[in-house]
C-alpha cells in the first residue's frame, strides 16, 4: 500500500474502509436499478433479449446438469436407503433435495458460471472500450439502458431454469431408481407425492432460486460495472464475480433454509 | 413494440419453465388429486396417535381405501379426534376397529382398519371408538420394566425404572 510500512491497525482501518465504500457503492447502484426497474420494463424489448441471451443458453447446461445430478442422488440413495430396507422412499428424497436445495443452489452456481461472468465481461470491456462514457456522453444512461435490462432478464430466467432444473433432475431419479434399479413406480411418485407439499417446499424453492437470481445477477452487474478498465481488471472482476456469487448464495441459502424450513 | 425472432424463444424458454413448476406441483407435490374421488367422512378417537400425521393412509389388508384428512385434539374425552376420508366405493361394517400401524422399522404410521361382523354399514359423520391406540416405545420399555421388576421381586430395581417412563403414561 504506502512505502512508509503503516502499522497494521492503520492497515487494518484501510481494508474496513475501503470494504465499506464498496458497499455503499453496491448499494447505491441496487437502489438505483430498483428505482428505475418500471421504465426498464416497460422497454420489454431489452429484457427479453436479455431473457433469451441469459435463460435460453442455460438451458442445455442446465437440463444435461439437472439429469445428471438426479442420476447421482438415485443411485447414491438408493445405496443408503436399501440398508434400512427403505428404497421406495428414494423418490421422495430425491424430489425433496432437489426441489428445496439442489435446484436452486446448483442453477444459482452455474448461472453465475455460464451467464453471471459473460454479463462482468461483456459490461467490464464497455467499460474499457469507454461506450458506458460514450452513452453518458449521449445522454444516454448506462445503467438504464445497459445494466437495467440485464438485472430484470437474468432475475426473470433464474427461477424458471431452477424448475427446469429440478424437475430434470427428478425424471432422472426416475430413470436410475425405476427404469434401472427396479423400484415400483407406484411407492415412487406415491412417497414423493404425500412428502413433498406444494407451497412449503416447491414454493420456498421458487423463493429461494429468486432470491439467487437477484444475488447472481445484481453481483455480476456491479463487478463488470465497477471494474478497472483494462483487460486485467476485466479478467479479475469476472474471476471475482464467480468467487463472490457463489459465496453469496451458499450463505443466503444456509440463512433461507433456516427461515423457511426451521419449525 | 416490434415483434423479433427472439419472441418466440423466450416464449418457448417461459413455457418450458413454467411446464417443469407444474410438473413439479402436478407430478412431485400432487396438487390436484387431492381429491381423486368422492369419499365419505368419519371421525375415529385414539387414546394416543403416536407419530400419525396428516394425509398418511388408511390401509385396509394393505391397500389404501383413504386418507387422514385432520387431527384434532378433543377437551373433553382428552382424546386424539382423527378425521378420515374413506372413499366411496369401499363400504366397510359400523362396528369396524381401529389401529395405528408402523410400516417397517422406521416408516411412516398409518391406520389400519379391520372389518367388523356388523350387517350395517359405515355412514359419513359416523365416530368410531374401537380403536387401538400407536404403540410408543416409552410405554413399550416401561411396561416391559413393570413386568420384570414384577418377576424379580427387588425393591431397588422399581425406583430407578419407573420415573422417566412414568410421567408420560397415561394408563
Amino acid at each position: 500500500m504506502s512505502q512508509k510500512k503503516p502499522s497494521f491497525i492503520s492497515n487494518l482501518g484501510f481494508a474496513v474502509r475501503q470494504k465499506l465504500v464498496d458497499l455503499g457503492h453496491a448499494t447505491r447502484l441496487f437502489m438505483q436499478l430498483l428505482a428505475i426497474s418500471g421504465s426498464a420494463l416497460k422497454r420489454f424489448g431489452l429484457v427479453r433479449d436479455q431473457i433469451f441471451f441469459l435463460g435460453n443458453y442455460s438451458l442445455a447446461i442446465i437440463s444435461v446438469s439437472g439429469l445428471f445430478v438426479g442420476f447421482v442422488l438415485g443411485l447414491q440413495g438408493y445405496y443408503t436407503l436399501q440398508r434400512y430396507g427403505s428404497s421406495e422412499a428414494l423418490g421422495l428424497l430425491v424430489a425433496l433435495s432437489l426441489v428445496r436445495e439442489l435446484g436452486p443452489v446448483i442453477t444459482a452456481l452455474l448461472f453465475a458460471g455460464r451467464a453471471g461472468t459473460a454479463l462482468t465481461a461483456e459490461i467490464g470491456l464497455m467499460k474499457a472500450g469507454e461506450q458506458l462514457s460514450a452513452m453518458e456522453m449521449m445522454a444516454v444512461d448506462p445503467v438504464r439502458r445497459i445494466l437495467a435490462p440485464r438485472f430484470w432478464g437474468g432475475i426473470m430466467a433464474m427461477p424458471l431454469l431452477a424448475a427446469v432444473f429440478s424437475a430434470v433432475g427428478v425424471i432422472g431419479g426416475w430413470i436410475v431408481g425405476v427404469v434401472m434399479i427396479g423400484i415400483d413406480a407406484g411407492s415412487f411418485w406415491s412417497q414423493m407425492q404425500s412428502g413433498v407439499d406444494v407451497w412449503r417446499d416447491v414454493g420456498n424453492g421458487i423463493v429461494k432460486s429468486f432470491v439467487f437470481g437477484v444475488t447472481v445477477t445484481f453481483v455480476a452487474l456491479y463487478q463488470g460495472f465497477e471494474a478497472q478498465p483494462t483487460p486485467e481488471g476485466v479478467s479479475r472482476a469476472t474471476t471475482r464475480t464467480v468467487v463472490v456469487a457463489s459465496l453469496a448464495v451458499l450463505g443466503l441459502d444456509f440463512l433461507l433454509t433456516t427461515l423457511m424450513f426451521s419449525i | 413494440m416490434q415483434r423479433s425472432k427472439t419472441d418466440l424463444w423466450v416464449g418457448l424458454f417461459v413455457l418450458i419453465g413454467a411446464a417443469a413448476i407444474l410438473f413439479l406441483a402436478l407430478k412431485s407435490a400432487n396438487l390436484l388429486s387431492l381429491n381423486f374421488d368422492s369419499s365419505y367422512k368419519v371421525t375415529a378417537k385414539f387414546d394416543n396417535i403416536g407419530g400419525l400425521k396428516p394425509r398418511a393412509a388408511v390401509k385396509s389388508a394393505g391397500v389404501v381405501i383413504g386418507r387422514v384428512e385432520d387431527i384434532s385434539f378433543d377437551d373433553k374425552s382428552y382424546q386424539a379426534s382423527v378425521q378420515l376420508a374413506m372413499e366411496s366405493k369401499y363400504v366397510f361394517p359400523k362396528d369396524s376397529s381401529l389401529k395405528i400401524l408402523t410400516s417397517g422399522l422406521l416408516g411412516e404410521q398409518y391406520i389400519g382398519i379391520q372389518a367388523g361382523y356388523s350387517d350395517k354399514n359405515m355412514a359419513s359423520g359416523d365416530v368410531i371408538k374401537q380403536t387401538q391406540s400407536a404403540v410408543v416405545l416409552e410405554n413399550l420399555i416401561s411396561q416391559f420394566l413393570y413386568s420384570k421388576a414384577a418377576d424379580t421381586s427387588t425393591p431397588p430395581a422399581t425406583p430407578a425404572a419407573t420415573p422417566a417412563p412414568g410421567s408420560t403414561d397415561k394408563k
